[in-house]
């Protein structure tokens, strides 16, 4: 019974940590940059959300907000590329790296401003329903999170393998000059993944909103879903919700068997882990430079 | 005497073969050229020569011993130097200290003598200096001594990475197409440096290259390849006028300029 | 522009290009001597902040800006430094020992860990070492015994054969101390990057694989980037410790990680000015944000304009800017500014268009 609960709610935290995962995922694919700052992404959509249908701020319709916050999330996404990103074309990755590292800074600072540093949860119509399924009670977020992140996961993963659109943004990854000369719109495409990435960022974010507090500083729980994205392959949509999976279940586990402390160290661990013993297997992408 | 030898080499990338059985041996003192059509075999037999790669049959032997148990870094410190076909050097730093890295072989000090740059480690500097200096007259780079790569024209950067293999005092030079993307004068340029590597600084060089003008000018031998295959090997002559290799190179009848 | 004109090899091997250089330095170091005879006992402190925070960034960017290896847990070292130097003082070894000891240790551990990273490449290097600096949080409060967990430790005074040093009561002597080891750090950097070791470095970082065919060793060397690197930073950890007198695991979290990287990015990668422009911005930062702050409220009689957080936010900002306009840092800028007043007036504004960052991609074609 408890094994039973403990997974669960282990697999719908897990699922948060995939998706943002599946945003690093994403941008990774298309772009060959990583998004450090997917977490902070996935933060601010939670506060967009908690701005647009809580009580105390907008109160609209929660079944509204859901949407309007995605597109904000997406256009965000967009603006961010089309602004700042897309002049980095032809830096070096790392330079990305250090550039989306600022802006989680710059991010994490502004939500802070505008919303406060005060943790809080959001207002959803299911908050506190349970479901009863097989004589087990389960939360209903719960259930909620782990649904819509596996439609989420098997739509994307659909759309990179048979929308053209999204194999465009494959070719667009793998030759960008080639992918230019086929009449790719190169600059609009990674512009348009950025906006994806900002709007499996909101789902997550009004994922992980639903079933606990949020507050600016829980974009670092984008350095779990880095774990995740590693352990499950850099390149792989699924690969990443996997690896997200597996650090949600292991968590609870790992804090339930082992002495406080070790818990929190056993993701990085694994990562660390699989980096070394495992680089073949995970670094697919990558390929060993010709002379 | 042969100073390096590849016998019965054979390297596959999974069902390609990209060197089929290659033999031949580089005598002391000797202007040795490989030539063949693109996707012969001619720089996977250098980063053979490198141990970028290990072939899967054969041996190659350097100075009568085989060199496929020593990493890549240990072969300089034989005395085997080489260049890149597609320019590999280091691009934010000066020339200066580009051929400064081509001593790195005959770096004697260690990590704690060179953080307190210890009395000899001086020494050795000024030795490393000198050699640095009497390559860059050689060559004639002193213009360019002091600039960085980064801002050097395709031609200039071609002859540092000459001037870095040099640098390293090798008994046997390995040079990836020295005179491509070269201009008619610099292609010139080359033929008068090679032959003075060869007979002032008696250094035996081994050379891919597809300017036949080139190769015939300066090679004692040329080895002809096809396809990962030995076509034929000879004198620059015997070679051009070899059937097989004519047919290798479909299409060119003439034996005058043969271009992959 | 001045023409160096070189008459022997020496004048290659030297550590100033030419003498008014040297001349600059030389009353550089002559203003930092005399610093405590006009700064008060606070700014004196925060001079010494800059310094702890330079030394830091000289070891990073021996590693990242100079051997092209990006790290984002560099807190973890400067904590095992400044951890390693109490518990020895607490043991009773003298501070003479006790710290040029917990830099060494820490090298040796930085090359024990590099060699099993060592594989990894750009992203995943920095995804793996910012795993350490997490790690190394937790594993802080694990090791209770020995690092007092949550509470922390509280460093002793510092006792050099009887001559006790304090950041509070002898400011002066102990930011002599920081400003010593300062010194002696820059010189060991100067004197490796003339070196051998790091040409080998350098060559690393542009083409590991023309550096390999050239005779460099790429794990040997890789691993004293790391050892040199991770030394340094742990010097570094042992005297913040000393000058933040107690400190526990959130000193050296992860932010402070990514702070360092960031710093040297902007002070400007590949260049040991870099490591010092970056910490002056970090350490001034605060101070100038404070009074920036003081003159608005004054002026527009607002009583309050105390945003938390505005000081990483500002920080992130001015990072971004630089990134997008500035890739070479503040030290790109400077050169540039020096450059302009020593042509003037031919300056050209495409002078230094052919100069790409330092950082290569990992993407192969």
């Amino acid at each position: 019974m408890d094994f039973i609960q403990l997974a669960i709610s282990g697999l719908a935290q897990g699922c948060v940590y995939g998706l943002i995962a599946l945003g690093f995922v994403l941008i990774y694919k298309a772009t060959e940059g990583v998004n450090f700052a997917q977490g902070d992404f996935m933060m601010m959509g939670a506060f967009v959300t908690i701005w647009l249908t809580n009580a105390e701020y907008l109160g609209i319709n929660f079944w509204l907000a859901v949407p309007i916050a995605i597109l904000i999330m997406g256009i965000l996404g967009y603006l961010l590329d089309m602004l700042i990103i897309r002049r980095m074309f032809g830096q070096p990755q790392i330079a990305l790296v250090i550039l989306t590292i600022a802006l989680g800074f710059i991010i994490r600072f502004a939500a802070g401003a505008i919303w406060t540093h005060e943790p809080q949860l959001l207002e959803t119509p299911f908050a506190g329903k349970e479901v009863r399924f097989l004589g087990f009670v389960l939360g209903f977020e719960e259930v909620a999170v782990i649904i819509v992140t596996l439609l989420l996961t098997l739509f994307l993963f659909l759309f990179f393998k048979k929308a053209k659109l999204g194999k465009a943004m494959q070719a667009a990854s793998q030759n960008q000059l080639a992918a230019y000369y086929m009449g790719i719109p190169v600059k609009k495409i990674q512009s348009l993944v950025w906006a994806l990435a900002g709007a499996v960022a909101a789902v997550a974010g009004i994922l992980f909103a639903s079933k606990g507090a949020v507050d600016p500083s829980t974009g670092l729980l984008g350095i779990k879903a880095f774990a995740a994205a590693v352990i499950g392959g850099f390149g792989s949509l699924p690969g990443a919700l996997i690896g997200g999976l597996i650090i949600g279940i292991i968590e609870p586990f790992a804090a339930y068997a082992l002495p406080a402390g070790y818990s929190q160290i056993t993701p990085y661990l694994i990562m660390i882990l699989v980096l070394i013993f495992r680089p073949a297997g995970l670094f697919s992408q990558m390929h060993s430079k010709k002379v | 005497m042969s100073l390096l030898s590849l016998e019965n080499v054979t390297l596959a990338f999974g069902g390609l073969v990209a060197v089929n059985n290659v033999s031949f041996h580089v005598g002391e003192g000797e202007v040795f050229s490989l030539v063949g059509p693109n996707g012969a075999g001619k720089s996977t037999i250098f980063n053979l020569i490198s141990r970028f790669y290990s072939p899967q049959r054969g041996d190659i032997l350097f100075a009568n011993n085989s060199i496929l148990k020593l990493r890549p870094d240990q072969i300089p410190s034989l005395g085997i130097a080489r260049t890149f076909q597609n320019i590999e050097l280091f691009e934010q730093s000066t020339v200066l200290q580009n051929l400064l890295v081509g001593r790195q072989r005959h770096r004697k000090s260690n990590m704690f003598s060179e953080m307190f740059f210890a009395p000899f480690v001086r020494d050795e500097e000024r030795r490393h200096r000198q050699v640095v200096e009497e390559v860059i007259d050689f060559l004639e780079l002193q213009a360019y001594r002091d600039k960085y790569i980064a801002g050097l024209p395709y031609g200039v950067r071609k002859i540092v990475e000459l001037a870095r293999a040099l640098a390293s005092e090798p008994k046997i030079l390995l040079l990836d197409e020295p005179a491509s993307g070269l201009s008619l004068e610099e292609t010139n340029d080359m033929i008068f440096w090679i032959e003075d590597i060869k007979k002032q600084m008696k250094i035996t060089v081994l050379m891919v290259e597809h300017d036949m003008n080139l190769v015939a000018s300066v090679s004692d031998r040329v080895l002809a390849l096809a396809d990962g295959r030995e076509l034929a090997i000879g004198t620059p002559k015997q070679v051009q006028s070899h059937p097989d290799v004519i047919k290798a190179y479909l299409g060119t009848s003439t034996v005058g300029n043969i271009d992959g | 522009m001045r023409f160096v004109f070189k008459r022997s090899y020496d004048d290659d091997i030297k550590l100033f290009k030419h003498k008014m250089r040297a001349f600059y330095y030389l009353l550089l170091l002559v203003l930092m001597l005399s610093l405590p005879l006009f700064l008060d006992s606070f700014f004196l402190g925060e001079v010494t902040y800059v310094l702890i925070f330079s030394i830091a960034g000289m070891g990073l960017m021996l590693l990242t800006g100079h051997t092209g290896q990006v790290s984002l847990g560099h807190a973890a070292f400067m904590a095992l430094g400044a951890y390693l130097n109490v518990i020895m003082l607490e043991k009773g070894v003298p501070f003479i020992i006790s710290l040029p000891l917990a830099g060494i240790i820490t090298g040796i551990v930085g090359a024990i860990i590099a060699f099993p990273v060592l594989r990894l490449h750009g992203i995943y290097l920095a995804i793996a070492t910012l795993a350490i600096s997490v790690l190394t949080e937790d594993i802080i409060v694990i090791a209770e015994p020995f690092t007092g967990g949550v509470v922390g430790l509280v460093a002793p005074q510092i006792d050099i054969f009887g001559y006790n040093i304090d950041r509070y009561s002898t400011p002066i002597a102990f930011y002599f101390l920081v400003l010593f080891i300062t010194l002696f750090i820059l010189l060991i950097y100067r004197n490796l990057l003339r070196a051998p070791l790091g040409r080998a470095f350098i060559a690393m970082r542009d083409s590991e694989i023309s550096a390999q065919a050239m005779g460099v060793n790429i794990t040997k060397t890789k691993m004293s980037a790391f050892a040199i690197s991770c030394a340094i930073t742990g010097l570094a950890g042992g005297l913040l410790g000393h000058f933040a007198g107690a400190f526990n695991h959130e000193t050296f979290n992860l932010i402070l990680s990514i702070q360092l990287l960031l710093m040297i990015v902007i002070g400007g990668l590949g260049s040991i000015h870099g490591a010092f422009f970056g910490a002056i911005l970090v350490g001034f930062l605060p101070q100038i944000i404070a009074m920036v702050r003081d003159v608005i409220s004054n002026s527009f009689g607002v009583s309050s304009l105390a945003i938390p957080g505005i000081e990483v936010g500002i920080f992130a900002a001015i990072l971004v800017v630089m990134i997008l306009f500035e890739p070479m840092g503040i030290y790109g800028r400077w050169i540039k500014i020096r450059t302009y007043f020593e042509l003037f007036p031919f300056y050209r504004k495409n002078m230094f268009k052919r100069q790409k960052s330092y950082l290569k991609t990992e993407r192969m074609k």
